[in-house]
């Protein structure tokens, strides 16, 4: 009996331990919950927001939340350094943090598992070709490469999709190829190849469908890094361009009221942007254990 | 009874991440070695061998615990004493020798300071004594130049030395008990002969008691007093070597008896044991070996067989081999 | 060992002419390179000039082949904004990208390497816990945001700190800590997992049976082969942690290469973005190559696998 792989002790438990291992057995409500929750927020944004987030009253500049001295029911997490309704600029940053992180994340999966699907079973010369560059690319810091692209393109909310899909895929590519180089030994593709499929088939209709697990685990874990990406790219002036409602454009303009003090600029939108990360990452890895435990590199 | 070692009653189990799944690593095990005595623990791979010898140490994984039982040596229950006490008889009354003498030494440290550290741990041995102490201890195990040794890593030696060092490590405080988990497993055979050699030498020089774990016969033919043929975390059968090799009692024994390599045989002939060796944590009801027993009787799938006398000190676990006891029960 | 250091040297060239031809064909299939290698608001008369200067009329193969001639001589183009060439702009910033990396490293070793041992020596109980939440926040709060969050607190609220700037030792302590914070949580779970390693391992097993104190099983036997793969991932980490530094720099108006990339972008630089890029992705080429061999010359086994 290997002493060292009998598993984990099921002495003591305190509290947080509970906790953390909810993840592992039970499914993880919250984290779903709260990006059920951002979804809906989302959706019926232009419902529930109380303002348009795009137009603010010069008047009511840097107006405190609610709660505090100064702070009114009219806006009720305070307005920005042009008068905006936090609130509202949150509300509809939720729709662009969703549209752009699951679009960039379909977008990253689709063209890293093409890739790497052709990769792995094709081999040979394209093989090469496809992994050297996924190497060079995934050697590159995701945001400088980031950066780098939206200074070319240019922004607007739909080069930011092509952008982060071009950063991202790479990730995709590595772990779907390397499973593909596993399924191809297995007896159901040598079959289809004895039985005479064609290469096209076979990777259709008997490699793709066995990858997709992965692939949407990847993708769950995908999201958060997405998301905080493209509140970086926005935070420096080069993602979804102003005046849009976006999170990390909120925090780039928080700026203008940090030194005063003006903390619900700064903390909110953040505060928003690690509830969608932490949910993502927590929903990710309770998939990744659940379906996927090889996926432990990542 | 008074043995270097008495056994009774044994049982370790590996409980699952959540509590719920039980695995019966070592179950309801009794023996007793004397000084100076060798005791062969023969099994295959996944019977418990090596949960049975750490438990020995008190040295089981975090998931594992001692459920029941008895363990006393030199007259001291060891169940009982605190892991300072423990800690104080490790390495010094009582050592043990791991399977893989490449893994059981750290790749960062010279052989000496690997040596001199159980010294310095358990006789405050001066740094310069426990030094000179080691390169004695490795010219006791028939290490060629020790002056030079002591300074090199275990990567520069070859895998019999540093199965040599590992053993240098066993005795250097001159224990009484020394329980040695398939010590030649991963040497290749000339090797393998010459460290069974020193050994028995060690053995006979210092009086040692030896619990020889392995699952090759033919070792335990060569240099056991007794056997414990271990499955499925029971004893199903202990004696004296003679009368086990001589009259094996229960179908399991005599199968491996049976696929020990004969010399001379024209055809090297294996007989291997049918069937697969059963999953720890799923054992058949009954006795755990009856889906692979020649033998088997409708009594196996229902009952576990209790430990029944064959001879003197000769004791099984099998129904079939007891025929006296089991009409006993029916009458 | 020769033919693999070979064969790693032949992959990380390959990766180096891939990295500028990425860069290169991004540049002239997007668009008019010539509008962003032309400083704004240039003329139509300034633009043709341009043109026929770059050689832009040629076949793309001339133009990369031009391109890469020009870096071969370390000529990255000159600053639209400080008229001077982009490469010494970049060395003369590199240090204090250094500075802050050295920094946020030392701080992430600090709390990553002691957390971790406690992590795997305590599995499974309240500080295995702890450190899990820690690492899952680590991993999962945005660098710059907590930098923003810190400023509020210890510059406004505390004014214990300043807000921004270089100079003093005072001014690395929130960058350090905004830019170490993620990579903290990262070296904590390798730690642990090393450490978990370490402690199943046979040597361990065999220090234990030698009857020797747990403390000095964890100090002498454990830790120091546990902290062969973390200081390895510290390694690639640091330059790293200079490519990454962009959104912290910026938070912190720290004058690095990051701080660099930023203004590149913000003055519509585009010299210096591309140069930026380009070193930073030839400097992690370069070290990727010598952690590679680093790892060969450590563990045999990994020479035969690829």
């Amino acid at each position: 009996m290997n002493a060292s792989q009998a598993g984990t002790p099921a002495a003591p438990v305190s509290l947080p331990w509970r906790l953390a291992s909810l993840r592992v057995e039970g499914f993880p409500w919250i984290p779903t919950a709260i990006l059920g929750v951002i979804a809906l927020v989302a959706i019926f944004a232009n419902v529930i927001a109380p303002y348009n987030p795009e137009i603010g009253v010069l008047g009511d500049r840097f107006r405190p939340p609610a709660w505090q001295t100064g702070g009114s029911e009219a806006h009720l997490l305070g307005t920005d350094h042009v008068g905006r309704d936090v609130l509202s600029r949150l509300i509809f940053g939720a729709r662009v943090s969703m549209v752009v992180g699951f679009t960039a994340v379909i977008v990253a999966g689709i063209l890293g598992t093409t890739l790497g699907i052709l990769s792995g079973y094709l081999g040979g010369w394209v093989d090469q070709v496809i992994m050297r560059v996924t190497d060079t690319w995934l050697a590159l810091p995701a945001l400088t490469f980031a950066i780098f692209l939206a200074a070319v393109v240019g922004p607007s909310e739909m080069n930011i999709v092509i952008i982060l899909g071009a950063v991202y895929w790479t990730r995709y590519a590595r772990v779907i190829r390397s499973e593909v180089l596993s399924l191809r030994e297995r007896d159901f593709v040598r079959l289809a190849i004895v039985a005479g499929c064609s290469k096209k088939t076979i990777m259709r209709r008997h490699i793709l469908p066995n990858v997709l697990n992965s692939a949407i685990v990847l993708g769950t874990l995908m999201l958060g890094v997405v998301i905080v990406t493209e509140a970086a790219l926005s935070f420096l002036g080069v993602g979804v361009p102003p005046p849009k409602p976006a999170w990390g454009l909120m925090l780039a303009d928080g700026k203008k009221g940090l030194m005063a003090g003006y903390w619900w600029l700064t903390v909110l939108p953040g505060i928003c942007i690690m509830l969608m990360v932490l949910s993502a990452n927590l929903l990710g890895d309770w998939l990744r254990v659940k379906f996927d435990p090889q996926l432990r590199q990542l | 009874m008074s043995g270097l070692l008495e056994v009774s009653g044994l049982s370790t189990q590996y409980v699952g991440a959540r509590g719920t799944r039980v695995t019966r690593a070592v179950d309801d095990v009794s023996f007793s070695l004397e000084a100076g005595k060798t005791l062969g623990i023969v099994g295959e791979s996944g019977s418990g061998k090596t949960t049975l010898a750490l438990t020995l140490m008190r040295l089981l994984p975090p998931a594992a615990r001692i459920a029941a039982g008895s363990i006393r040596f030199e007259g001291e229950e060891l169940l009982s004493k605190s892991e300072r006490q423990m800690r104080a008889l490790r390495g010094k009354r009582m050592a043990m020798i791991l399977q893989d003498p490449m893994a059981s030494l750290n790749p960062l440290f010279t052989v000496g300071d690997q040596i001199a550290e159980t010294l310095r741990a358990h006789e405050a041995t001066p740094r310069r004594a426990a030094w000179a102490k080691a390169r004695d201890l490795l010219t006791s195990v028939n290490i060629a130049a020790p002056e030079r040794r002591v300074r090199e890593y275990p990567h520069e030696l070859s895998g019999g030395m540093r199965q040599r060092v590992v053993g240098a490590i066993a005795i250097s405080c001159g224990p009484k008990l020394l329980i040695a988990d398939e010590p030649t497993t991963s040497l290749d055979v000339t090797i393998q002969a010459q460290y069974l050699k020193l050994l028995g030498e060690i053995q006979r020089e210092h009086g040692l008691a030896l619990i020889f774990i392995t699952h090759n016969l033919g070792i335990v033919a060569r240099m056991c007093d007794q056997v414990a043929v271990m499955y499925a975390g029971r004893l199903v059968e202990a004696g004296p070597v003679r009368s086990i090799f001589n009259h094996p009692a229960h179908p399991y024994t005599r199968a491996l008896i049976e696929s020990i390599p004969k010399f001379g045989d024209a055809a090297e002939r294996l007989t291997a044991i049918e069937g697969q060796p059963p999953d720890p944590s799923a054992l058949p009801p009954g006795c755990a070996f009856h889906p692979r027993c020649p033998f088997v009787v409708d009594r196996c799938r229902a009952e576990a067989p209790p430990e029944s006398q064959v001879a003197a000190q000769h004791r099984t676990r099998c129904w079939v081999a007891a025929p006296a006891l089991a009409g006993a029960l029916k009458g | 060992m020769k033919r693999f250091i070979i064969k790693r040297l032949a992959y990380a060239v390959v990766s180096l002419l891939l990295l500028s031809l990425t860069i290169f064909l991004f540049v002239r299939l997007t668009g008019d390179p010539a509008v962003l290698l032309v400083e704004p608001g240039a003329s139509k008369a300034d633009l043709e000039a341009i043109h026929a200067q770059l050689g832009l009329d040629r076949p793309l193969w001339v133009q990369y082949g031009q391109f890469m001639w020009s870096l071969a001589h370390g000529n990255l183009g000159n600053s639209f904004y400080y008229r001077t060439p982009v490469l010494e702009l970049y060395l003369s910033r590199l240090p204090y990208s250094l500075l802050l990396a050295a920094a946020a490293m030392i701080f992430s070793l600090l709390v990553g390497i002691p957390s971790g041992i406690l992590a795997a020596v305590r599995v499974n109980q309240w500080w295995d816990s702890a450190g899990k939440i820690f690492s899952l926040l680590g991993l999962s709060l945005p660098s710059f945001w907590v930098g923003l969050v810190m400023i509020l607190f210890f510059s406004v609220y505390l004014g214990w700190l300043p807000s921004s700037g270089s100079g003093t030792a005072l001014h690395v302590i929130m960058p350090a800590f905004a830019l170490g914070w993620y990579f903290a949580a990262a070296h904590m779970r390798l730690t642990r997992s090393s450490m978990l390693e370490v402690l199943g391992s046979e040597y361990v097993k065999l220090a234990r049976l030698k009857g020797l104190p747990e403390a000095l099983v964890i100090a002498k036997h454990a830790f120091k082969n546990a902290l062969i793969p973390v200081l390895t991932l510290a390694g690639i980490n640091l330059v790293i942690m200079v490519n990454v530094a962009v959104v912290v720099e910026t938070v912190f108006a720290w004058p690095g290469v990051g701080r660099l990339l930023y203004e590149g972008i913000a003055f519509r630089d585009f010299p210096v973005v591309q140069a930026t890029v380009l070193i930073g992705g030839a400097m992690i080429v370069v070290v990727n190559f010598f952690v590679d061999i680093l790892y060969a010359v450590i563990d045999p086994r990994i020479r035969y696998e690829r």
